[in-house]
């Protein structure tokens, strides 16, 4: 972090890789963001509308946390991450109006559309928001809802093979972008992934849109900020979110073409084809130049282990007992290193240490750095080969 | 809400204040004998009322204690009668939930929580009437109760929400106004520290260094309300038990 290089290599205010899918249906949508995964589907019905407000249709949005995307997850209970999740994704796209909702009014003040908009965490590896509302604003791009026809009272929902559906009018598209901050706001991170999320101090997430519109600023974590990290915030958000909305388009774009020309698409056309074509190990260089001398010192600076046989002792009738238990070795100094051979194992360890009990100072932890030591002694002896 | 004009061509809003003019403020510190602080606080119609217990032993999850310092337990909710429809959950829904978390984040920023460890303070809130603004009046009437508690802060904590119509920033909403932008600020106002900042709808980012602008100032007015309530209150409370 203090030469601004971040654990995978990025620059600070860089993005992970971005891919963006469109399943079978419409407005089932896939986001990639580097590892982190998730998908969302856009749905319909008709219902009756909110009597406030009888000529709007309604967004309803769900969020789903299961523990596939991560082990900290719980199933059902509604954790405060989520609650924080699905509040931000709700203001981020229902309060700025993206989705022209009196259009999908059918008759006013009996039936309305209802979008509803469920997504999914397949995977966890840090800032879920950004690539929901990604997937959120893609999937509803992608969505076409069945064209509906009005004779008199009647009403007919056409299905898909009657008559074409018809795409949502979208007004703008808001993207969700996170920064995280680290060391009292020293630090400012775009994108973070999950291991910077642990540590981080505080996040905060502007939602913009293409035209530099801010449509919700969310600050969490209980840093202090100041001003002008604010305002540099919303600038790099804006280049970020720009950049985001011209992949958006050109994946739909791509997508649209592909329908068009009658290729498949589809979630299972756009999994990589994974099969090996070439094997090639690559080559690590390790540091091993005095590592024959440091060997050797090992095994130089320490006795030979005493041969000797245990005999077995009889305390009492029906009790036999072969060595005995070790002295209680917290908190005292190790002795010197003991020799033990290259496959030694945790019994003869003991044995040895028994026969050098008398001295009455703990022995088994300096058995321990030997097994320890033995090991490394093993790997080393692995590499060389 | 079309047809009410937000702001005038005079410079008035709806009920009458200058664009940069904050509500009318009346709060009052030790409202409740039973709680360990409690305030009330109106601002304008909107009405507030803060109890703070604490800080005492964990309760309910013991797993949940720091070992370094204490844990700030919030609760929003709004009475059933505070808004114009009757409200049907008055906690436990996910707006009220996640007001809570903020204004725990909030609190949590501003409370000295290293000098009691293991330890939690609970901070209730709850709406009486709600008038727009009602994060920022809940910030205040907590920061009250709290003080009247006697839990040391870094700072007031003073919250205000401002809007922006006409290219003005309108400081401190009411209702109808919030329908439009609304920025709600939370700010520690001697270091000029924002410890929540949260906005909706849609705001150009060229008048977002305006509005905060004025959502500082505004808070540093609400803080100079906040400090003469308290020394009001202390010269009362003095008089009373005698010198």
């Amino acid at each position: 972090m203090l030469n601004f290089y971040r654990l995978d290599g990025r620059q600070t205010y860089d993005y992970r890789k971005i891919k963006i899918t469109f399943g079978t249906d419409y407005g089932c949508c896939f986001v990639d963001l580097g590892k982190t995964r998730v998908m969302a589907q856009v749905s319909c019905e008709l219902v009756t509308p909110k009597e406030s407000r009888p000529n709007e249709g309604i967004m309803f949005f769900n969020l789903e946390l299961s523990p596939m995307a991560s082990p900290a997850f719980e199933l059902g209970r509604s954790s405060e991450l989520l609650v924080k999740l699905n509040r931000q994704l709700e203001r981020c796209l229902r309060n700025s109006r993206c989705i022209d909702t009196e259009s999908l009014c059918v008759v006013s003040g009996e039936k309305v559309w209802q979008i509803r908009v469920d997504v999914h965490m397949l995977n966890h590896d840090g800032n879920l928001m950004d690539a929901t509302s990604i997937a959120a604003i893609a999937a509803l791009s992608h969505f076409k809802r069945p064209d509906v026809g009005i004779q008199g009272d009647v009403v007919t929902v056409y299905s898909a093979q009657e008559r074409d559906p018809i795409a949502l009018s979208i007004y703008h598209m808001p993207i969700c972008v996170s920064f995280s901050f680290f060391q009292q706001g020293t630090y400012l991170l775009v994108d973070p992934c999950e291991r910077e999320e642990r540590v981080m101090d505080g996040l905060l997430m502007i939602a913009m849109n293409k035209h530099r519109e801010i449509c919700s600023i969310q600050s969490s974590g209980g840093i202090m900020l100041l001003k002008e990290q604010v305002l540099r915030c919303s600038k790099i958000a804006s280049v970020k979110v720009s950049e985001i909305t011209d992949l958006i388009a050109k994946a739909l774009e791509n997508d649209k073409k592909a329908r068009k020309e009658g290729r498949k698409c589809g979630f299972a056309e756009s999994m990589p084809q994974e099969r090996i074509t070439a094997l090639k190990n690559l080559e690590t260089t390790v540091e091993m130049t005095d590592l024959t001398k440091q060997a050797s010192d090992i095994v130089e600076g320490v006795e030979t282990p005493a041969e000797m046989a245990l005999s077995p002792v009889v305390p009492a009738p029906g009790v036999g007992q072969v060595g005995a238990g070790l002295q209680n070795a917290w908190g005292l100094e190790d002795e010197e290193d003991e020799e033990e051979e290259v496959d030694g194992d945790e019994p003869e360890v003991t044995i040895v240490a028994e026969k050098r009990g008398n001295k009455k100072k703990g022995e088994s932890k300096s058995n321990l750095t030997c097994v320890t030591r033995c090991v490394l002694l093993c790997c080393n002896v692995n590499l060389t080969m | 809400m079309a047809g009410l004009e937000l702001l005038s061509d005079q410079g008035y809003r709806l009920d009458g204040r200058k664009a940069t003019e904050l509500r009318k403020v009346q709060a009052r510190m030790g409202v409740f004998a039973q709680a360990d602080g409690s305030a009330y606080i109106e601002q304008g119609n909107t009405k507030a009322l803060a109890v703070v217990y604490g800080p005492h032993e964990m309760r309910g999850s013991r797993n949940r204690t720091l070992h370094d310092r204490a844990v700030i337990n919030c609760q929003y909710s709004m009475a059933t009668f505070s808004t114009a429809e009757r409200k049907r959950r008055p906690h436990g829904d996910r707006k009220s939930t996640e007001m809570s978390l903020h204004l725990k984040q909030t609190f949590e920023a501003a409370v000295m929580t290293q000098l009691y460890p293991r330890s939690q303070i609970d901070i209730y809130v709850k709406v009486l009437q709600a008038d727009g603004g009602n994060y920022s009046v809940c910030v205040n009437a907590a920061t009250l109760a709290i003080i009247d508690a006697g839990i040391p802060m870094r700072d007031y904590v003073c919250a205000c929400t401002v809007g922006f119509v006409d290219e003005t920033p309108l400081a401190d909403l009411c209702f109808a106004e919030e329908s439009g932008s609304s920025l709600a600020l939370a700010l520690l106002p001697r270091g000029g520290q924002i410890a929540l900042l949260q906005m909706d709808a849609q705001l150009h980012q060229d008048h977002l260094e305006a509005l905060m602008d004025a959502a500082m100032t505004a808070c540093k007015g609400v803080s100079k309300v906040l400090d003469e309530v308290v020394r009001r209150h202390l010269q009362e409370v003095s008089v009373l038990t005698g010198e």
